[in-house]
This record gives structure tokens, C-alpha cells and sequence, in this order.
């Protein structure tokens, strides 16, 4: 322990062989990136266009690169646990240790929940909201590009986690007196909770961004029951984010000040309350989930009305069932810990709203269903998709129905049932939407298709996938095999855990082939090419713009006056623009500031993991001059005269 | 409507959107410390370790505060500039003779042996009011920058927006300082 | 002759106003509690409803969250949300704790004699 590097100590290096595997593998793989852009000379075109960019399309692109490659880590995770129960029966082999394997199941949640799914639907956002509402860009563009490097803030430090100190224990939630100093001193729980915390403020800032974009930035005519109903979702999201979020600053935060000032919140001495932790952060972690599910249902509704050809039935209900939703998932949380000894009246409670919340998800499906009634039905990748999502998420859902039974739940809590939903919910749900969303609006962003029938195959994996991996886990939940467990005595269990382990490796091939869809049809750009900027004939604004939509998203401001506007103007017969429809445009400068920020709050999280505190306070002194310096810059904006955007748009347009 | 406008809209939106996130952060906050106030590891709890008439001076001080800025915010706006100066002076002025108060507050706690890492309750005290200490701190840096920017460059369009969102800020912080003084000293005390 | 007050003096005198009512809000609660006029949950009762008018004072005249014109609605929509969600959290979470911590504090023979009188109810 010293000033200068805290407790900051060679021991602190890996000693198991796959955590070292990790560890050389990763930085290898950087050095190889390292190389590539240095041999293709593309540093400062990176820099220029990338980093300090705060064009919402294409930090959106960097929120969904992140996240595909945090998939794959995550995926990486999902495999080595399900290898190891599925040798981990009587007479079998433990293929790691005990130790390892609650490190790999943390962070296999952590990553799929923070980084995936919300880097996923941050991309989403970046990508299609402004885009659908006819703006230009988001209302905070300097937060926006701020928020992604929180975030990647956060990312970075959950890996680094693998070489320098281990990661977290304690499952994705950090339950104390566990996370606590007393049974982990060591970083893991540390880098755990200063990754989600900076990560967090990025997405609680983003959720502030949206919400404004949405309710400021609107084009003219678009009133709010004119919306597509994928900004409606997002709408709604947000203020589940605004919300929320504080909640976990607040868990968070105080878990941190017991580890770091040895305060007594959560210890199981000095009058701390474990179960305060319980109730607060679930609190937040209730919401997270309809934050994370409510998009990917707004991109059905998209979805579907395009590939059914029919314009989406009851949007007034499905308004109104968002909204409901929205209300309903602050008064659910407690259905998380039926089982912690509160009595039969809060969890009779508690159960019934978690009913409830069924309906509305219900209604919802229905409307899909009546949407493709009599549609003329498209079946590209997408659509697929939602039918993959329409079968799983169902199942899903309905396990969930049940466990809000408090008196079933008592037998099934923290079983592999459990697992088994909340995956049956977040895969056919989240992902599978998220990865629709990425499917129909690729176009618009690179201006080539994903090849259609990798991407069908893609989900026929996945979801034989998930069915292998995912059923029989209902099944040994039911049989009392409990989660987060790498050994067990009872031989009838093998085979589920066997299925399941083949049946990870049936997904493994779905994001094979996910990836593959990418890198092919990156290849075969040219013959995927989107020519006319609107490849499924769609509904809304955003394939009334070219392929790639250019910088500044509409050259002439969008008027509005109807749901499916772009539709009906296809349908009334499209007029060519004039010469004087065209005005000078305000764009956002790009700014290097938000990169700044973010590193520095890696640097923060480091050192606060670390100890070492010069450092935090340089750092953390470094994040406040950054941000008041840009409260100060006055010229932020830059225009571009209507003579070049006129240029720019007929040459997009020929 | 026109270009300025919406920024100047969107602006206030969003931090009022950011000032709601920071209700719930208090919100959580204040549930943690209504739930471990008992929780005194054997220790004096509120009322032995409270003077709810030091208390009662700070919360005057505060309120007066938070008054003299609305006072300053219409000054500005009716283009008064010496009664600006002078009502906003006073707001920052009363803000750092309740920071000192506080702090000494504090200060007191900690060398008698009350400090955080005694007790749930006493964690939950520092954090919760703490917390409230710590945006006043900012509260004041940020109006010593914006009071800095209206001296040398007079009142503008620009600036009387900035100091509407830096009094929406302060008002604010006196409102979650209501339930401070309600919840944690009177009936900490009573 | 009744003078006409410009619109900062007759603005002024409303934050005056609002000011004198959150002060004399604030030294009422002091004085039911240190004259100790109030007992137990109906000083609790006494004290929160004095915090819940000054709030409404100071939410109506310091943050202008009223319903003239220049007022913006998402203001007060978002502002009895939040509230809203935050009274949810704060009373759903102490109703919660406090089962919590009566089912789960007690020691096993009160714990036995309790579930056996609950058995007697129905239960």
C-alpha cells in the first residue's frame, strides 16, 4: 500500500489459466486494432470523424459496435458456465473453480444488462429517433457524445477488471454484507460498482436527452398522437430512466461509501440493513427491465406495420398501454424478493400489480396479431424476428405471471426457473427485438442491406438455440436445482444441463452467423446497395431521407399532418423540392470534450478502485474544468449555407 | 418557433428534467434514512446529538437565502442593478454562513466520536445531509462564476437565463432542505 | 389615493409574502416540537403537514410552478410525477422495511408465538 499507487500491487495479476488466457487475449487484441488503423493510416479520420463527433447517428454506431463486441464477451461467459454444469454432476469434472465461476456468472449478467442491452438500445435511440421525428439531431448532442464515453468509461473498466485485480463476486446486483469489506476487500466489487456508477450517469443524462428531443424537437405538424410508436416507446423509456436511475446512483453510492469510508449502510454490523440494498436497488432494477424491453416492443410496432403492409392497429390502445406500463413498473419492484420475510400483505400487493402489468403487455401482442390480420406479409429478416420474439417472449411472459404468485414463487425464487424466465423475457424480448431494429434500420445508416438470409438463419439458431438452452432450465428449477450453482449431487439433472450446454452452443452459432451477416454483407456492399433511401417501402419519416442519411439528417425541414406521414405522401404522389424550400442549417460542431470527460472518468474509477487518491482528485477536478469550460464556449454551432445543402441533396438524391 | 427559442427551451427542460433525477437521488437518500435512524450501534441518536435552535438558524438563513435570490432574479430581469448586486451578494454570502455553520456542524459530530462510520443512523445522517451540503458547495462556486460573468460583461439575454436556471437550482435545494429540517432534526429531536 | 405598484414591487411583495409564510411555517414546527406541544405520531403528523404546506408556498411563489401563461405545463406535469414516483418509493419502501423488520427481527420464540397466533387468525 503505498501514496503514490494505492493498493496497486503485482499480486493483483491472474493466476488461474483462464482468467489468463483473458487477460493476454484481450490486450492482443487491441494491439492487433492498434496496428490495423496505424497501417491503414486512419488515426486521424478516426479521431476527426469518430471520436470527437457529436452526430447522433454515428454515435449510435459506436454505442452498437460496443455492444456487439460486449455480446461476445458476455456469450464467451454463457459458455464456460453451462460447460461447467454441464460437467459439473456427481462422477464429473469441476472444470474452474468456485471462485472463478461467480466471477464469470457476474459478469456475464453485468455485461448482458449494462452493456449490451442498454448499449443496444442507446444505439437504437441514436439512431432512428431523430430520424422518425424529423430533427436533426438530438436535443444535447455535446451530452449525447458525453453520455457514450461514460459509457464506454464504464466498459473499459469492466474489462480491465479481468487483468488487474479480478472482477466482481457478487452477481450482477452486488447483494451486500457479501460486497461488503468485510467478506470482499479486494477490487473486484470496486471495479463492479464504479463501472455501473459511470456508466449509469451517462445513461441517466442520455435519458434526459431523449425525453427533450422528443418533446422539443419534433418536426412541425407532429403532435404527440402523430408519433410513430417507436418514439412513443422511447418517450416512455425515458422517464422509466429518469426516474430510476437516481436509485441506483443512490445504491450504489452508498455500497461505495461503506467499502471506502467504512460507513454502515448495508453491514451486517453497526446497525447496517442488508435488506435496505434489496428493496432500494430493485427499486431501480424493475424499471431497468421495461427500460429495456419497452423500445424493442416500439420497434415491433415498426416492424410489423412495414412487412404486414398495414398500417399498425389501435394506436391509441398501444399509447395507452405504454403509458400504463410506464406507471405500473414503479409499483412491481418487491415481486424481486417475495421471499426476504416482509409477510402476506406486501407480497399479496406487490403480486397483484404484477398481474396487472400483464394485461397491457397483453394487449399490445394483440395488436401485432390484428396488425398482420389481412396484411400482405414480407417475410424478411425482420419480420422473422418478431415471429421469433411473438413465440419466446410469450412463454416468457407467462412464467412471469406465474411467479407473481407469491406462494409459487416461495418454491421457484432464485431457481433455475427464474433463470429461465428472466432469459426467456430479456433474449425473445430485448434481443430479439433489438437485433430487428438493428436489421431494418442498418440501411438507413450505411446505405447497403444486411444480407436478408443470413439473418434469417441467425434467428432459426437462435431460437432452436434458446429453446434447447433456456426449457430445460424450467424443468430443473421445478426439480429444486438452484441458480448460480457449479456442482451438484443428483445424476438426474445431467442431461437438462447437458441440452442446455448444447443448446448455448446452437446461439453461439446464431451470433456466428450474426456476425458473419455483418462482415458478408460489408463485403457485398455494393450488390446490397439501398438506392432509393426507402428499401422495405416504409411508413415513417426516416426512409424519406437517403441511404445514408446525410450529416444533417433532412434537408428541408419535414412538415407533418398524419400517423405513417410518409406513407400517405408515397400513396398521394411525392413533389420534387424546390429551390427555395431550401434553408441554411445549423449543425453542432464536433467537439473532443465529451471523449475528454469520459476518459477522464475512467481514470477517476481507476484510482477510486485502486485508492489511489491524488489521482481521484486530479481527475475528478479534470471532469468539472472540462465541463464548465464547455458551459463556457459560446460557439458551438456551425452553419452550412441552403446553396450546399441543395448540392448535397441532389447529389444524394441522383 | 425560431431557432433561439427552442434552444432556449430545450435548455430549460432539460435541467429541469436533471433537477427531478436529483429529487429521486434525495428520495432514495431520505427512505435509507428513515429506515436506519434507529439504527444507532448502541450510540446517542438525534435527540441528544441535535440542537434543533442551531438548526432552526441555519434553516432561517437558508430560506432568506433562497428568498433573496427570487428577489435578485426579478432585479435582473427589470434591468434594477443595484439592487441586483446587492440581493444577490447577500444570497451567496447567507449560502456560505450556512456551508460554515454546517461544516462546523459536522466537524463537531466527528471529533466527539459521532462520525459516519459509527452507525447505520449516523451514515445515513452524513450521507443525506451531506449530500445537500456538497450541491450548495457547487451552488456557490457556480454563482461566484456567474456573479464573476455579470460584473464584467453587464446583464444580457444569455446570462439572465443562466442565473433563472442557477435560481430554479437554489430554490430547489431550499425545498429538499424543508424536509431535512422536518425529517431528520425536528422529529429526530422530538 | 391608492398608489399603483409597479410589476417588480407588486412581483417583489409576492416573494415577500411567500418568504414570511415558509418562516413562520418553520418556527411553528420548532415551536411544537422544542415547547414540546405534540406527542408522537400526531407531532409526526403535525410536522409533515407544516413541511407539505411550505412546500406547496415554495413550489408555487420561489419555483413559479403555477398556472399562469408563461408557466410551462411540462413543468408541473413532471414536477407531480416525480413526486408522485417518490412517494411511491419513500412510503412503499418504509411499508416494506417495516414488515421486513418486525417479520424479520424478532427472536425465535417471539418469532414462533407470533406465527402460531397468526395460525389462529386464518392465516
Amino acid at each position: 500500500m503505498s501514496a503514490l499507487l494505492g493498493r496497486l500491487d503485482w499480486s493483483y495479476l491472474p493466476s488461474d489459466p483462464v482468467t489468463i488466457g483473458a487477460a493476454i487475449g484481450m490486450p492482443l487484441a487491441l494491439l492487433f486494432i492498434v496496428a490495423a488503423v496505424t497501417y491503414y493510416k486512419k488515426w486521424k479520420y478516426l479521431w476527426k470523424e469518430w471520436i470527437i463527433t457529436t452526430d447522433a447517428k454515428k454515435i449510435g454506431v459506436m454505442y452498437g459496435i460496443v455492444a456487439i463486441v460486449m455480446l461476445l464477451r458476455g456469450g464467451a461467459d454463457a459458455l464456460m458456465l453451462r460447460a461447467a454444469t454441464a460437467l459439473g454432476g456427481p462422477g464429473g469434472t469441476q472444470l474452474f473453480d468456485t471462485d472463478t465461476f461467480q466471477q464469470v456468472f457476474t459478469a456475464h449478467g453485468t455485461i448482458m444488462i449494462f452493456f449490451v442491452g442498454m448499449g443496444l438500445m442507446f444505439a437504437l435511440f441514436n439512431i432512428a429517433v431523430p430520424l422518425m421525428i424529423g430533427a436533426r439531431d438530438v436535443a444535447f448532442p455535446f451530452l449525447n457524445s458525453m453520455s457514450f464515453w461514460l459509457f464506454f468509461a464504464g466498459m473499459i473498466l469492466v474489462n480491465a477488471a479481468l487483468i488487474f485485480g479480478g472482477f466482481s463476486n457478487g452477481g450482477w446486483l452486488g447483494y451486500p454484507p457479501l460486497t461488503e469489506l468485510q467478506y470482499n476487500p479486494g477490487p473486484g466489487v470496486d471495479y463492479w460498482i464504479w463501472s455501473l456508477q459511470i456508466a449509469g450517469i451517462g445513461s441517466l443524462l442520455s435519458g434526459v436527452n431523449f425525453f427533450a428531443t422528443i418533446i422539443k424537437c419534433r418536426a412541425k405538424g407532429m403532435n404527440l398522437m402523430k408519433m410513430p410508436i417507436f418514439v412513443w416507446s422511447v418517450l416512455v423509456t425515458t422517464v422509466l430512466i429518469m426516474i430510476s436511475f437516481p436509485m441506483l446512483t443512490a445504491s450504489l453510492g452508498m455500497l461505495s461509501l461503506d467499502r471506502l469510508a467504512g460507513m454502515h449502510f448495508f453491514t451486517s454490523d453497526g446497525g447496517g440493513n442488508p435488506m435496505m440494498y434489496i428493496n432500494l436497488i430493485w427499486a431501480w432494477g424493475h424499471p431497468e427491465v421495461y427500460i429495456l424491453v419497452m423500445p424493442a416492443f416500439g420497434i415491433f410496432s415498426e416492424v410489423v406495420a412495414t412487412f404486414a403492409k398495414k398500417r399498425l392497429f389501435g394506436y391509441k390502445t398501444m399509447v395507452i398501454a405504454l403509458i400504463a406500463i410506464m406507471f405500473l413498473s414503479f409499483v412491481v419492484w418487491q415481486h424481486h424478493f417475495f421471499t426476504m420475510g416482509a409477510g402476506a400483505n406486501v407480497n399479496a400487493f406487490f403480486g397483484i400489480m404484477t398481474m396487472v402489468i400483464a394485461i397491457p403487455t397483453g394487449v399490445k401482442l394483440f395488436n401485432w396479431i390484428f396488425t398482420m390480420y389481412k396484411g400482405r406479409i414480407d417475410f424478411k429478416a425482420p419480420m422473422v424476428w418478431f415471429m421469433c420474439f411473438a413465440l419466446t417472449f410469450t412463454i416468457g411472459g407467462v412464467t412471469g405471471v406465474l411467479m407473481s404468485i407469491p406462494a409459487i414463487d416461495f418454491q421457484v425464487h432464485n431457481s433455475m426457473f427464474l433463470v429461465a424466465h428472466f432469459h426467456n423475457v430479456i433474449i425473445g424480448g430485448v434481443l430479439f427485438g433489438y437485433i430487428a431494429g438493428l436489421t431494418y434500420w442498418f440501411p438507413k445508416i450505411f446505405g447497403f442491406r444486411l444480407h436478408d438470409g443470413l439473418g434469417r438463419w441467425s434467428s432459426y439458431f437462435w431460437v432452436v438455440g434458446f429453446m434447447l438452452a433456456f426449457l430445460p432450465l424450467y424443468a430443473l428449477g421445478l426439480m429444486g436445482a438452484v441458480r448460480r450453482l457449479d456442482h451438484y449431487d443428483d445424476p438426474a439433472w445431467i442431461p437438462f444441463f447437458v441440452v442446455s450446454a448444447v443448446g448455448v452452443i446452437v446461439i453461439g452459432i446464431g451470433v456466428a452467423l450474426f456476425v458473419l451477416q455483418i462482415v458478408y454483407s460489408v463485403w457485398k456492399r455494393k450488390t446490397l446497395k439501398d438506392t432509393t433511401g426507402d428499401p422495405w417501402d416504409g411508413r415513417t419519416l426516416e426512409w424519406s431521407v437517403p441511404s445514408p442519411a446525410p450529416h444533417y439528417n433532412f434537408a428541408i425541414d419535414p412538415v407533418v399532418s398524419r400517423i405513417d406521414e410518409w406513407w400517405y405522401q408515397k400513396q398521394d404522389g411525392l413533389q420534387a423540392p424546390r429551390a427555395e424550400d431550401y434553408k441554411d442549417i445549423a449543425v453542432t460542431k464536433n467537439t473532443p470534450l465529451g471523449f475528454m470527460i469520459g476518459m477522464a472518468a475512467f481514470v477517476l474509477g481507476g484510482a477510486l478502485i485502486w485508492h489511489i487518491w491524488w489521482l481521484a482528485i486530479i481527475s475528478f477536478i479534470a471532469i468539472v474544468l472540462f465541463a464548465i469550460a464547455r458551459t463556457m464556449d459560446d460557439f458551438t454551432e456551425h452553419t452550412i449555407a441552403a446553396k450546399d445543402v441543395m448540392r448535397m441533396d441532389m447529389e444524394a438524391r441522383s | 418557433m425560431n431557432d433561439v427559442e427552442l434552444k432556449r427551451d430545450k435548455v430549460q427542460l432539460g435541467f429541469w428534467l436533471y433537477i427531478m433525477t436529483d429529487c429521486m437521488l434525495f428520495a432514495s437518500l431520505f427512505a435509507t434514512y428513515m429506515i436506519l435512524r434507529g439504527a444507532t450501534n448502541g450510540g446517542p441518536g438525534g435527540d441528544e446529538l441535535f440542537s434543533l435552535t442551531f438548526v432552526l438558524v441555519e434553516t432561517v438563513i437558508l430560506l432568506t437565502s433562497s428568498y433573496l435570490c427570487g428577489i435578485a432574479n426579478l432585479a435582473l430581469r427589470h434591468g434594477k442593478r443595484k439592487e441586483f448586486f446587492a440581493t444577490f451578494g447577500l444570497t451567496i454570502a447567507l449560502g456560505i454562513a450556512f456551508l460554515a455553520m454546517e461544516l462546523t456542524e459536522f466537524s463537531h459530530l466527528i471529533s466527539e466520536g459521532h462520525g459516519p462510520a459509527t452507525s447505520a443512523f449516523l451514515s445515513a445522517f452524513f450521507t443525506l445531509v451531506g449530500l445537500h451540503g456538497a450541491h450548495i458547495a457547487v451552488g456557490i462556486l457556480w454563482a461566484l462564476v456567474l456573479a464573476w460573468a455579470l460584473y464584467r460583461q453587464g446583464s444580457n439575454e444569455d446570462l439572465q437565463r443562466k442565473f433563472g436556471l442557477f435560481s430554479i437550482y437554489w430554490h430547489f435545494l431550499d425545498v429538499v432542505w424543508i424536509f431535512i429540517f422536518t425529517i431528520v432534526f425536528a422529529l429526530g429531536v422530538a | 389615493m391608492k398608489k399603483v405598484l409597479s410589476a417588480y414591487k407588486q412581483e417583489r411583495s409576492r416573494y415577500t409574502y411567500a418568504y414570511l409564510l415558509a418562516a413562520g411555517l418553520t418556527f411553528a414546527a420548532y415551536a411544537l416540537v422544542v415547547g414540546k406541544l405534540l406527542e408522537g405520531t400526531t407531532l409526526a403528523a403535525a410536522l409533515l403537514g407544516a413541511a407539505a404546506l411550505q412546500l406547496y408556498v415554495q413550489s408555487r411563489y420561489f419555483l413559479h410552478l403555477d398556472d399562469k401563461k408563461e408557466t410551462p405545463r411540462w413543468r408541473l406535469v413532471s414536477y407531480m410525477f416525480t413526486w408522485l414516483t417518490l412517494l411511491i418509493v419513500v412510503v412503499g419502501s418504509l411499508w416494506i422495511m417495516s414488515n421486513l423488520n418486525y417479520n424479520m427481527m424478532m427472536s425465535p420464540n417471539d418469532m414462533t408465538k407470533y406465527m402460531l397466533e397468526q395460525n389462529g387468525k386464518g392465516f
